[in-house]
């Protein structure tokens, strides 16, 4: 294991763990209160480890929902997950299939993205375990201690603090934008058809994050193609300027 | 809780894990076409927008207003050239004053 990479992933992942701190807290405190114990909210965030799902399992738990339907909802929820690994897949560097399997454990839309977007050229393997390995440790140790002190931050830290994700995910999309018309047109499109399936509320949030980012990577795809510039082309000339 | 949420935790461990796992383990070293290689390649741009859009807007609850400054200010920190780290930073503490004061 390259311990340089691993310490670069950490350094990268260290927005993530951040962002998660206030929203594992609050999932710690929330479980309490749904009357799950400390030991199996955190056996949760151990072993599934996925934030907007635990969420909504804990309210479906409150309404006394058949667990079947919530593993189903489970299920729904993460099935972006398919789309981004699928993606993240031509950017890595070959490894040996057993640990690539055991670094998508930690793929989640953050540590996707900060993945995705971070580096020219192939993602060093030591470097995605760093990345994913902070945004883990810190889902799970503020799940333990969100419910172990039952109680949430200062409102106005808390209210604050709750952008923070969304503000990564600006900060790792805006230099990509920069001299990229095709990335600007990328996120604008998907941006635009969420906003549409979520407001008239055709789909459930799991499918409309999938249905919004693959239907708008087709389509810029298109539009490129028929420009007579493949993706390929078009994104190492920009590369390269 | 019973041993049911036991038997429910490890259905959402399966259910989580594999769509997270397959195309990693699968897809190895497999040349794709050129097309889908294309349109996989688009999909971190795209799916940031979507996870940005429409769900920053309402961090908090009944203001989007606390949204629609939190995204001016990362936007404003990003295109100024701050680092993630700094948009991060930068829109929790214009938040927080905000919060304090209003």
């Amino acid at each position: 294991m390259n311990t340089n990479q691993f310490s670069a992933g950490l350094k990268a992942g260290t927005s993530i763990a951040i962002g998660y701190f206030p929203v594992a807290l609050t999932f710690g405190l929330l479980a309490k209160t749904a009357g799950l114990s400390i030991i199996e909210a955190t056996a949760m965030s151990i072993f599934v480890y996925a934030g907007a799902a635990q969420y909504m399992s804990l309210s479906l738990i409150t309404l006394g929902i058949d667990p079947l339907l919530i593993v189903m909802n489970t299920f729904v929820v993460n099935i972006r997950h398919f789309l981004m690994t699928a993606s993240l897949n031509e950017k890595m560097q070959p490894a040996r299939k057993w640990v690539k399997a055991i670094y998508a454990f930690g793929i989640t839309d953050e540590s996707f993205t900060v993945l995705a977007t971070g580096k020219k050229g192939k993602i060093p393997t030591a470097f995605a375990f760093g990345v994913t390995l902070i945004a883990y440790g810190s889902w799970v140790v503020f799940t333990v201690i969100g419910h172990i002190i039952g109680a949430n931050l200062p409102q106005f830290l808390q209210a604050a603090m709750s952008i923070a994700l969304y503000a990564m995910f600006i900060g790792l999309l805006v230099p990509s934008m920069k001299g990229n018309r095709k990335v600007v047109m990328l996120a604008a499109l998907a941006a635009v058809i969420h906003c549409v399936l979520y407001f008239t509320e055709a789909l459930s949030t799991g499918w409309s994050i999938l249905v919004a980012t693959l239907a708008s990577s087709i389509l810029v795809e298109i539009v490129y193609s028929r420009r007579g510039k493949t993706a390929e082309s078009m994104f190492k000339r920009e590369e390269e300027v | 809780m019973g041993p049911s949420y036991w038997w429910m935790l490890l259905g959402m461990a399966l259910v989580t894990y594999i769509p997270r796992m397959i195309p990693l383990a699968v897809l190895d070293g497999k040349e794709l076409p050129p097309v889908v290689s294309g349109v996989l390649r688009n999909i971190p741009y795209a799916v940031l927008g979507a996870l940005i859009f429409p769900a920053i807007l309402f961090v908090q609850e009944g203001n989007i207003l606390f949204g629609v400054l939190g995204a001016g200010a990362a936007f404003l920190i990003a295109i100024l050239g701050g680092g993630v780290m700094s948009v991060v930073l930068g829109t929790i503490a214009v938040l927080a004053v905000y919060s304090l004061f209003m």
